[in-house]
C-alpha cells in the first residue's frame, strides 16, 4: 500500500519548503511541522516495525509517547539514537532512520516466520527452556533475534548539559488545562510560573483540533503568557520523575529537532532539576486499544491518533475508515473525519446502545452503524483489509449470531481513556479507581500538588464507557495486550493458571507492560484481564508501582559534563611539571596524579623501581609527598583531644616531637596511622595517610562536634597548602645542608622523630626527621606555592651526590624491606591494634581513647585473629603475589593472606607481609603459600628484613 | 530528594548533605565499666520506626557543621531542623 497524501489545508506544517529524509535508505519528502512517523505516513509507509519477540509487522499506532510499535534507529555512528519513538521524532532536513529488530528490513523480515511458531512461545518461553544447560549458552542466539535497536558503539560527539531551576509553580503540560491553569495564577498574583510541555509546540490536544475557536483561544492564551515577567514557558520539555520535597526532573530536547547539523556551541539536551513550590499536572490522558483478535495489524490506530494526523498534520490516512469503540469519544473523532472530507464506512461498538444524538449525526452523516458487536478477526498483511464481526449477547461475556465481514483500509480504536497520572503517582499520590470511566483517577495527594484537566480523569464530554477488556469466545492468544512485547491475553491466562496472582508477578512473568512504552497503552488492559482471569474487581487487583523515568531519558543527560577528565576533579602536586619533564610514569592515588617511578630509557618498571631502591639505600633520593595527610589541631583541649583519638599516649610528647601513632574508630578497627607532630603546647599537626586528610579530618569533626563539644578545639586540613618533598639516604643531610636556611640539620640537634621549623631557600619551611624508607630521611615542607622551586633547588644541590627521584612504588619496596606497616593495605575491616602488635602499648596508656573498649570484647582476645607477619619465602629465588593464601596445616583452607610483597633489590629476595590466623605465636613456622594454583613453602618470619636494629634511619 | 534547611546555611537540597543515622545516642561515660552487651548496644542497637525519625546529618558540601533533624520516615516530611546538643523536640502527629 503505496500512496502519497495530499495535505489538508489547516495543517500546521510548512508546505513551502519540502525536506528530505530517509527511512530503511529510501528517500523521502516531508515537511517542517511533521514528526517522522507523519512524514512516513504521508508517503505510505504502512510497516515501520517488527514487534520485539515474533517480529510482527508494524505500522504507526499513535501519534504521541505512547506509540509502541514505529521504533526506529535514528542517526549513524557516533550519532546514532536506539528505540527513538517515530512519533516523538520532528523532522529535520536529512533525517536518516533505518527500521529496528528487522533482517533485511522492516518491509521483508526474514524472522518474521517467527510469527508462525506464537503458539510454543508464550510468555514463559524463556524461563523454560533456555535453562539448560545455562541461559549464557543461548543468550547470543536470543538476543540476536529479539531485540531493539542498537546502543552506540562510538563516543556521542554531542555535549548534554544539567541546570536547575526554582519556582513558585511549575506547571507540567501546556493543553488546555494546563494553560487555564497558568491564565488564573497569574490573573490572581505574580508569583514566578514555569509551564513546560513535552512537544515541538504548546496546545496538546488542541493542536489536534478541528475547531478554529480552538487555535484561536490557544494563540491568544499563549501571546498573553509569553509577554509576561513571570511566566516561563518551555517546550520540548519532558518531565521525567516526581520526587521528595517536590523536586523534579526534565528533559528539555534542545537541539534534537536540529539533527546532526546541530550546532555543537548548543547542547542537545539539558537535564534540569526542579524545585517547585506547587505542582501542577496538567498531563493529559492516553487512549487504550481495544484487545481483540490480530489487533495489531498496520493500519489499525488510535482513534486519537487518527484526529492528530488528520488535523494537525493535515493527512488522509485511509479512504474506507472503520471505527471500533466502547465509548462516546471515537464518535466524534468519527463525525470530525467525516466533516474533514473523509469517508468514515462505520462504526462497531460493543454498546447495544449509544446516546440518541451521537446515533442520529452519525447516520447523517451516512455511517453504518454496528452496536452490540465485537470484532472477532482481522485481515491484511502489510495493511488491514477487513474485518469481520459477530454480535455480543447483552451481557457481552459471548458471542452469538453470524460471522458478517467489514471492509475498511484503516481501522481507528477506542478503549477509552487512561489518565497519565504517572507523575503524580511518583510524588506519592493515592489512587483511586473510578468505575465509569474504567480508570485510575488521583485520590489523595501526598505532596503539595494538584492535577488537572484529563489527567484527573475529567474528560469533556462523557465517556458513556462500557469496557470489553477482551473478545470472548474466540482464540486468545492473537489479542495483543502489550503490541511491543507481543504480549497477549493467552499469556496473562498462562500466568494465573500456573498461580501469578499480583499484578507485579504478572507484569514480569508476561512482561506486560515491561516494552519502551511501559504499559502507556497496555497497564490498564492487562490488569483488567488479570482481574477478570482471577474473578476480582480492577481496584483490588492495583496498578504496578510507577517510578521514573516517565519518557526514556538520554543517559549522556544524566552525565552531563561530568565525563572523561571532568568526571571529577583530580590533584595535581605542586612540582607536577618536574615530573613530567622527568619522564614519571603516573598513576592515579586517591585522586593525586603521583609518580610510581621514573623510568630512563630502555629501562622496564622493575629495572627502575630497582634503580631507585639502591640509589636510596646507598645515596640519596627525592620523592614528591605532598598528598601526605596534614591537619592542624589547635586549641587548649587539643592534647586531650589528640589523647582521645590515638591508641597510644600522646600525653607525654614534647613540643618539637614527634611521635608515630594509630588511630581506630568505635569499634576498635585501625583506620588509619601517621606521624603526630607537637608545634606548640596547645597547637599540633596531625600526619594521615596519603588521601586520607579528608576522611581523617571528618572523623575529628564529627567527634567535636557530635560528642565532645565541650573540648575548645579547631582542626583545620592544611594538605595541600604545604609542599612536601621528602629526601631520604645516607647523603640526605649533605644534600640539604647545601641550602640555604637558618636550622640547625646536625645530628646531634636534630635527631630522629624531631621537628624543626624556620626558613630554607628564603621561605618559610617544616622540617620533620620521620622515615618510611628506613633510611635516613628529611620531610621537608613548604608553602604549595615553591613546591616546584624547592624540587628543583635539592636536584640541583643533589647531584654531587647522584639524586634519584623515586616514585610511590619504590617506596613501597623499601617500607616492606622495612616491615613498615601500610593502612589499608596490610590491615582489613577486621584489624585491631593487637594484630599488629600493639597490646603492650596500649596496656601502658591509662587513659580511654576511642575504641578501646571494643578491643576487650571476646573476638578481640581471640588467638586466632588474623596478626601481621613478614612472610618468607623458602626458595629466595621464588617470587609471591599480594593476594596469595597461607594454607591451613592440612592444606584444605585458608589461614590468611599475603597483603605486600614485592621484589627487594637491596636484599635479593622477595619480602612480603601478611595477615595470618594467630601468626604472633608461629613465628619461624614453615607454610605452604598457594597463589592462582601454585605452592610456595615459605616461613612466618618478624616483619622487615632490612636493618633491623634501625641503625641507619638514626644516622 | 529532601530540602533539609541547615541551621547554619538554610535551606539546601538533599545532595550537599550526609546523613549520620539516629542522633541522641549517648556514648558511655567509662566505657571500661559498661559490660560487653551494654558496648554493642551503644555500637549497633539502632531503632527503625515508621514516623518520626531524629536523626543526624552534615552539611558536607556546605558549612560541615552537623545538627539534628526531625524526618517522618513514611512521607519524608521534615518536622524540626536543631543543632547538636539541643533536646529533642516533641513531634505531634502533625509537625512540632
Amino acid at each position: 500500500m503505496k500512496r502519497t497524501v495530499k495535505r489538508h489545508e489547516h495543517a500546521r506544517i510548512n508546505a513551502d519548503d519540502p525536506i528530505h529524509f530517509s527511512f530503511d535508505g529510501k528517500r523521502y519528502r516531508g515537511y517542517e511541522g511533521d514528526t517522522l512517523a507523519s512524514a512516513l505516513l504521508a508517503n505510505g509507509v504502512a510497516v515501520v516495525g517488527r514487534s520485539f519477540k515474533i517480529h510482527r509487522p508494524r505500522g504507526v499506532f499513535a501519534a504521541g509517547k505512547e506509540e509502541v510499535n514505529a521504533f526506529v534507529q535514528l542517526e549513524e555512528g557516533p550519532y546514532t539514537e536506539p528505540n527513538a519513538r517515530a512519533t516523538l521524532v520532528p523532522l529535520y532536513a536529512d533525517l536518516k532512520a533505518t527500521g529496528q529488530n528487522a533482517w533485511p528490513s522492516v518491509r521483508f523480515d526474514g524472522l518474521a516466520m517467527l510469527g508462525l511458531f506464537k503458539r510454543v512461545l508464550p510468555a514463559s518461553f524463556y524461563y523454560k527452556t533456555f535453562k539448560w544447560p545455562s541461559w549464557h549458552t543461548w543468550e547470543g542466539l536470543v538476543r540476536r533475534i529479539a531485540g531493539l535497536g542498537k546502543a552506540p558503539s562510538q563516543p556521542d560527539p554531542q555535549t548534554y548539559q544539567k541546570q536547575t531551576v526554582h519556582t513558585d509553580i511549575l506547571i507540567v503540560g501546556a493543553g488546555r488545562a494546563g494553560l487555564m491553569a497558568a491564565l488564573e495564577i497569574v490573573r490572581e498574583g505574580h508569583q514566578r510560573v514555569l509551564v513546560l510541555d513535552e512537544q515541538e509546540k504548546f496546545g496538546g490536544s488542541l493542536l489536534a483540533s478541528a475547531e478554529q475557536a480552538d487555535r484561536a483561544w490557544l494563540k491568544r492564551v499563549l501571546a498573553d503568557l509569553a509577554g509576561r515577567d513571570n511566566v516561563t514557558l518551555m517546550s520540548r520539555t519532558t518531565v521525567n520523575g516526581y520526587y521528595d520535597h517536590n523536586v523534579l526532573a526534565a528533559l528539555e530536547r534542545v537541539g534534537n529537532h536540529l539533527g546532526t547539523q546541530a550546532e555543537q556551541s548548543q547542547p542537545r539536551e539539558r537535564f534540569w532539576r526542579i524545585h517547585a513550590g506547587q505542582v501542577i499536572l496538567a498531563t493529559g490522558a492516553h487512549e487504550r486499544p481495544l484487545v481483540f483478535p490480530n489487533n495489531d495489524r498496520p493500519g489499525i490506530m488510535l482513534a486519537s491518533a487518527i484526529r492528530e494526523y488528520t488535523h494537525r498534520y493535515g493527512l488522509t490516512l485511509g479512504d474506507n475508515v472503520v471505527f471500533y469503540a466502547n465509548n462516546d469519544s471515537a464518535w466524534d473523532v468519527a463525525l470530525e473525519l467525516v466533516t474533514a472530507g473523509i469517508k468514515v464506512t462505520a462504526i462497531v461498538d460493543v454498546r447495544s446502545t449509544v446516546v440518541a444524538k451521537l446515533q442520529r449525526r452519525a447516520t447523517l452523516a451516512g455511517i453504518e452503524l454496528k452496536l452490540g458487536y465485537a470484532v472477532v478477526d482481522t485481515r491484511g498483511r502489510s495493511g488491514i483489509k477487513k474485518l469481520l464481526l459477530r454480535k455480543l449477547t447483552a451481557d457481552r461475556d459471548h458471542l452469538t449470531g453470524p460471522k458478517e465481514s467489514l471492509s475498511c483500509d484503516l481501522l481507528a480504536i477506542s478503549g477509552g481513556w487512561t489518565p497519565a497520572i504517572h507523575l503524580y503517582s511518583q510524588s506519592g499520590g493515592k489512587l483511586i479507581f473510578r468505575d465509569a470511566d474504567t480508570c485510575f483517577v488521583p485520590d489523595v495527594a501526598s505532596q503539595a500538588v494538584t492535577v488537572v484537566g484529563r489527567a484527573n480523569g475529567e474528560f469533556s464530554q462523557p465517556l458513556n464507557l462500557q469496557a470489553l477488556w477482551s473478545t470472548p469466545d474466540v482464540s486468545s492468544e492473537y489479542q495483543w495486550i502489550d503490541f511491543q512485547y507481543d504480549v497477549t491475553v493467552s499469556d496473562i491466562q498462562l500466568a494465573v493458571r500456573e498461580n501469578f496472582i499480583s499484578v507485579e508477578h504478572v507484569k514480569r512473568y508476561t512482561t506486560n507492560g515491561m516494552s519502551i512504552d511501559q504499559g502507556k497503552t497496555s497497564n490498564v488492559n492487562g490488569l483488567a484481564i488479570l482481574a477478570q482471569e482471577t474473578e476480582r474487581q480492577i481496584p483490588e487487583v492495583g496498578t504496578t508501582r510507577f517510578r521514573p523515568p516517565y519518557h526514556p531519558t538520554t543517559i549522556g543527560a544524566y552525565a552531563g559534563r561530568e565525563l572523561g577528565p571532568l568526571y571529577t576533579p583530580g590533584f595535581q602536586l605542586p612540582a607536577h611539571v618536574c615530573h613530567v619533564a622527568l619522564d614519571a610514569q603516573f598513576e592515579d592515588y586517591g585522586g593525586w596524579q603521583r609518580p610510581e617511578y621514573y623510568p630512563r630509557p630502555g629501562e622496564d618498571e622493575h629495572q627502575a623501581i630497582a634503580r631507585e631502591v639502591l640509589a636510596v639505600r646507598n645515596s640519596v633520593g627525592l620523592l614528591d609527598y605532598s598528598p601526605l595527610g596534614k591537619l592542624e589541631v589547635h586549641g587548649p583541649d587539643a592534647r586531650e583531644f589528640l589523647n582521645r583519638m590515638y591508641a597510644n599516649n600522646m600525653v607525654t610528647l614534647k613540643v618539637g616531637g614527634a611521635r608515630y601513632g594509630l588511630m581506630l574508630n568505635e569499634k576498635g578497627i585501625v583506620i588509619d596511622d601517621g606521624v603526630l607532630v607537637c608545634l606548640a603546647e596547645d597547637h599540633f599537626l596531625m600526619h594521615t595517610t596519603s588521601g586520607g586528610a579528608g576522611t581523617i579530618h571528618q572523623v575529628l569533626e564529627e567527634w567535636l562536634q557530635c560528642e565532645w563539644m565541650q573540648l575548645e578545639v579547631l582542626v583545620t586540613n592544611v594538605t595541600t597548602q604545604w609542599a612536601t618533598l621528602t629526601l631520604s639516604g645516607p647523603n640526605a643531610r649533605q644534600v640539604l645542608e647545601k641550602l640555604d636556611g637558618d636550622i640547625d640539620l646536625a645530628h646531634d640537634s636534630f635527631s630522629h622523630m624531631q621537628y624543626r621549623e624556620g626558613t630554607l631557600c628564603g621561605v618559610p619551611a617544616r622540617l620533620l626527621r620521620a622515615s618510611f624508607t628506613g633510611e635516613v630521611s628529611f620531610e621537608v615542607s613548604v608553602p604549595a606555592r615553591h613546591g616546584q622551586a624547592l624540587w628543583e633547588e635539592l636536584m640541583t644541590a643533589g647531584k654531587n651526590y647522584g639524586i634519584t627521584p623515586f616514585g610511590l612504588e619504590s617506596l613501597m619496596v623499601m617500607r616492606t624491606e622495612k616491615g613498615y606497616l601500610h593502612v589499608g593495605a596490610d590491615t582489613d575491616g577486621n584489624t585491631m591494634p593487637q594484630d599488629l602488635g600493639w597490646a603492650g602499648v596500649i596496656a601502658k596508656k591509662p587513659a580511654d581513647f576511642v575504641g578501646r573498649r571494643s578491643l576487650s570484647i571476646e573476638v578481640g582476645q581471640d588467638e586466632q585473629r588474623l596478626q601481621l607477619t613478614g612472610i618468607e619465602l623458602l626458595d629466595s629465588s621464588a617470587d609471591i603475589l599480594a593476594g596469595a593464601h597461607v594454607l591451613s596445616a592440612n592444606g584444605d583452607s585458608s589461614t590468611g593472606y599475603v597483603t605486600s610483597a614485592y621484589h627487594s633489590p637491596t636484599l635479593g629476595r622477595t619480602v612480603a607481609l601478611g595477615i595470618v590466623a594467630g601468626a604472633h605465636a608461629r613465628q619461624d613456622e614453615e607454610v605452604t603459600l598457594f597463589y592462582n594454583g601454585n605452592r610456595q613453602a615459605a616461613r612466618l618470619v618478624k616483619p622487615g628484613g632490612y636493618d633491623p636494629e634501625g641503625e641507619r634511619l638514626n644516622g | 530528594m529532601l530540602k533539609i534547611n541547615c541551621p547554619f546555611c538554610g535551606p539546601r537540597t538533599e545532595d550537599e548533605f550526609t546523613c549520620g543515622g539516629q542522633s541522641h545516642i549517648a556514648r558511655p561515660v567509662t566505657p571500661a565499666e559498661v559490660s560487653d552487651q551494654q558496648w554493642a548496644d551503644y555500637l549497633y542497637q539502632r531503632i527503625n520506626p515508621k514516623g518520626v525519625h531524629y536523626e543526624r546529618w552534615r552539611h558536607t558540601f556546605g558549612c560541615r557543621q552537623w545538627f539534628n533533624v526531625a524526618r517522618d520516615t513514611v512521607s519524608h516530611e521534615i518536622y524540626a531542623v536543631y543543632q547538636m546538643g539541643e533536646p529533642k523536640p516533641s513531634i505531634t502527629e502533625k509537625g512540632v
